[in-house]
């Protein structure tokens, strides 16, 4: 595994938190995941040695939880909510024009490869709907226009 | 956001003040952590027997008194009693644990050292769902700023006393808000509920340790309850109902929001405080406590008797808005997450919306509910693509009822409610979507995109 040295950091850090080192899983895929930008195999059996445990063990838990995921994304990863209260205030049409602008099918790799567009179940923003969230950047009470001013900051940011 | 005047603030009496900060001197400028001064002098028994004397329900859903809960923590078995503050609110429409943990972090942090103290607590953790990812940076530097100071780790405000506390990020699992889903979590594990009982998280919890779980809210209250006394705590608010609530208000309405009330009926909050609906509609429904709460409708009539043998008969904004009132009204205050529907609603597609959400968040545990919701989903999807067939209304509430009270945790009630409820309140809206009999009368694009359901 090659791991940044400030990732191999947090992970020493992580563990002794915890009573029980399977507790770290989760902490330890997060920074893995930050730096590699998803959790390959290889990166659950190193885990698992890390930990003592089985690599089915942490594989259950990459596998579980939806902010994990197994495959490279975007550059960038949007993130509009999907869920009632943000469908109410137009959520879809915000993601339609996400995707529109970027030429990207929903949870796929935008063909420039800068971004991944998906829909997430509800971001707990609900009185500023519809809200998304890029990267780790929350946008609240979006609509159309604000999408399209928030995908040319994206395409300026990746130019530069 | 501007404090309404009718808003009684506790918890976020601080939040929205100009200048105010999420660091310790804001808090300590505002008598922060003299609480936790005060409880480390006091015998930890008699904080317990403070808030359970407050009657303190807590604030994630169930509304259970926080001090009972408390008391069947088993103290005998030797092994170490861990905290946790459930931070994981996941229930669609509500959002309050964002305000505390992005203004105010200290406030939880105190009332979670108050907490760990009473209950004679060495470890505590904060679980916080990742769609927050700022908030558990904020918590991360809180409890750094709270361990210079002496409030937190060894030797807390010098009465010898030590507890740490760990932030503990998830990973966007609905299920992770059920307790002992947020157990097996945090024990690196799937989320997957435990059954109960026999084994309650008070006698095995994490680790198999006797474990307490709070919500945000409950265990921010520990400070106001300290400060207040329980007497001065239950003024606010109605006998059973003591204290503050933070209600989250969104759909429909003018403004909305969350605000913090005292006694207030649900018209009050909607109307006076909401503004009512946008200009040109009406309100429809109301889901009073987040998603999975039972729907009420605009017009209907709640009928019944109070503890005093008196009647009461309640149009929607009469509904005293707290644990009991809305439960006499035929649904739950949840965990506060009250989302309005208007006229242009549909309410097939608003299900068709919840289904997908509950599909996607099944732990998949229990076969009622994994194949249950998912088939429900694919029955509302279908309504709402113009597919559906005459008898799909009596299949949705057959699949329902085998879900409901069939499963390990409540989630199979999350599923089931707001179909069996959509569909009493709101039969003939399904019927003529099932029967074709007419075009919606909002347009078909409208519809789908509510649904949002692929």
């Amino acid at each position: 595994m090659d791991l940044k040295p400030e990732t191999l950091a947090e992970i020493e850090a992580a563990i002794p938190k915890y009573p029980e080192a399977q507790s770290a899983v989760m902490p330890l895929l997060h920074a893995i995941q930050q730096d590699q930008g998803y959790i390959s195999n290889e990166a659950a059996e190193w885990v698992a040695e890390k930990l003592g445990i089985a690599p089915i063990n942490v594989l259950s838990v990459v596998t579980f939880y939806p902010f994990f995921r197994q495959h490279k994304i975007g550059k960038r990863h949007i993130r509009v909510c999907r869920t009632l209260s943000c469908a109410m205030a137009g959520g879809a049409k915000v993601c339609d024009k996400m995707l529109s602008e970027f030429e990207a099918e929903l949870n796929q790799v935008s063909p420039d490869g800068e971004v991944t567009v998906e829909f997430a179940e509800c971001l707990a923003s609900c009185g500023s709907a519809p809200v998304m969230l890029v990267d780790e950047d929350l946008h609240e009470n979006l609509t159309v226009e604000k999408a399209k001013e928030i995908c040319d900051k994206i395409k300026a940011e990746a130019k530069a | 956001m501007a404090i309404h005047p009718k808003e009684q603030r506790l918890v976020l009496k601080y939040a929205d003040e100009p200048g105010y900060t999420p660091h310790i001197d804001s808090y300590l400028e505002h008598g922060g952590y003299d609480m936790l001064k005060k409880a480390v002098t006091m015998e930890p028994q008699a904080i317990i027997d403070e808030v359970k004397a407050s009657t303190l329900r807590g604030r994630g859903g169930a509304g259970f008194p926080c001090g009972l809960k408390w008391s069947f923590v088993d103290r005998k078995s030797g092994k170490p009693i861990y905290l946790i503050c459930n931070c994981d609110e996941s229930e669609p429409g509500t959002f309050k644990d964002r305000q505390i943990v992005h203004k105010d972090p200290h406030q939880l942090i105190e009332g979670m050292m108050i907490s760990c103290f009473a209950n004679n607590v060495a470890k505590a953790f904060i679980y916080i769902r990742e769609e927050m990812p700022y908030g558990a940076k904020i918590l991360d530097q809180a409890i750094l700023e709270a361990k210079e100071k002496g409030f937190v780790g060894d030797n807390v405000c010098g009465s010898g006393y030590s507890c740490d506390i760990v932030v503990h990020r998830g990973a966007a699992a609905y299920i992770c808000g059920e307790e002992t889903g947020l157990i097996e979590s945090l024990e690196g594990k799937r989320a997957n509920p435990r059954i109960k009982p026999p084994y309650f998280p008070a006698v095995l919890g994490l680790y198999n340790c006797p474990t307490i779980v709070n919500n945000v809210e409950t265990l921010c209250n520990a400070v106001h309850i300290l400060d207040m006394g329980a007497e001065g705590f239950k003024k606010i608010g109605r006998p059973n109902n003591a204290g503050t609530r933070i209600w989250c208000v969104s759909g429909g309405v003018q403004r909305p929001g969350y605000y913090e009330v005292g006694e207030m009926t649900l018209g009050e909050l909607v109307y006076d405080i909401c503004g009512g609906p946008l200009p040109g509609r009406t309100i429809k429904a109301i889901i009073p406590g987040g998603s999975s709460m039972k729907i009420l409708k605009n017009g209907e009539r709640y009928k019944g008797k109070n503890p005093d043998g008196s009647e009461y008969d309640w149009g929607l904004e009469d509904i005293p808005l707290d644990y009991d009132g809305i439960a006499a009204a035929g649904s739950m205050s949840g965990s506060g997450g009250m989302m309005v529907l208007d006229d242009t609603v549909s309410i097939p597609a608003a299900l068709a919306n919840l289904m997908a959400f509950y599909s996607h968040e099944s732990c998949g545990q229990c076969t009622p509910c994994r194949e249950g919701s998912l088939w429900l989903k694919k029955i509302t999807s279908r309504m709402v693509h113009g597919e559906a067939r005459p008898e799909d209304v009596d299949l949705m509430l057959d699949v329902a009822g085998q879900i409901a009270g069939r499963t390990i945790c409540a989630f199979g009630f999350a599923v089931a409610w707001p179909v069996q409820s959509y569909i009493a309140k709101f039969e003939d809206e399904f019927r003529e979507y099932a029967a074709h009999l007419s075009d919606p009368k909002a347009d078909r694009q409208a519809i789908k995109e509510l649904a949002c359901n692929g």
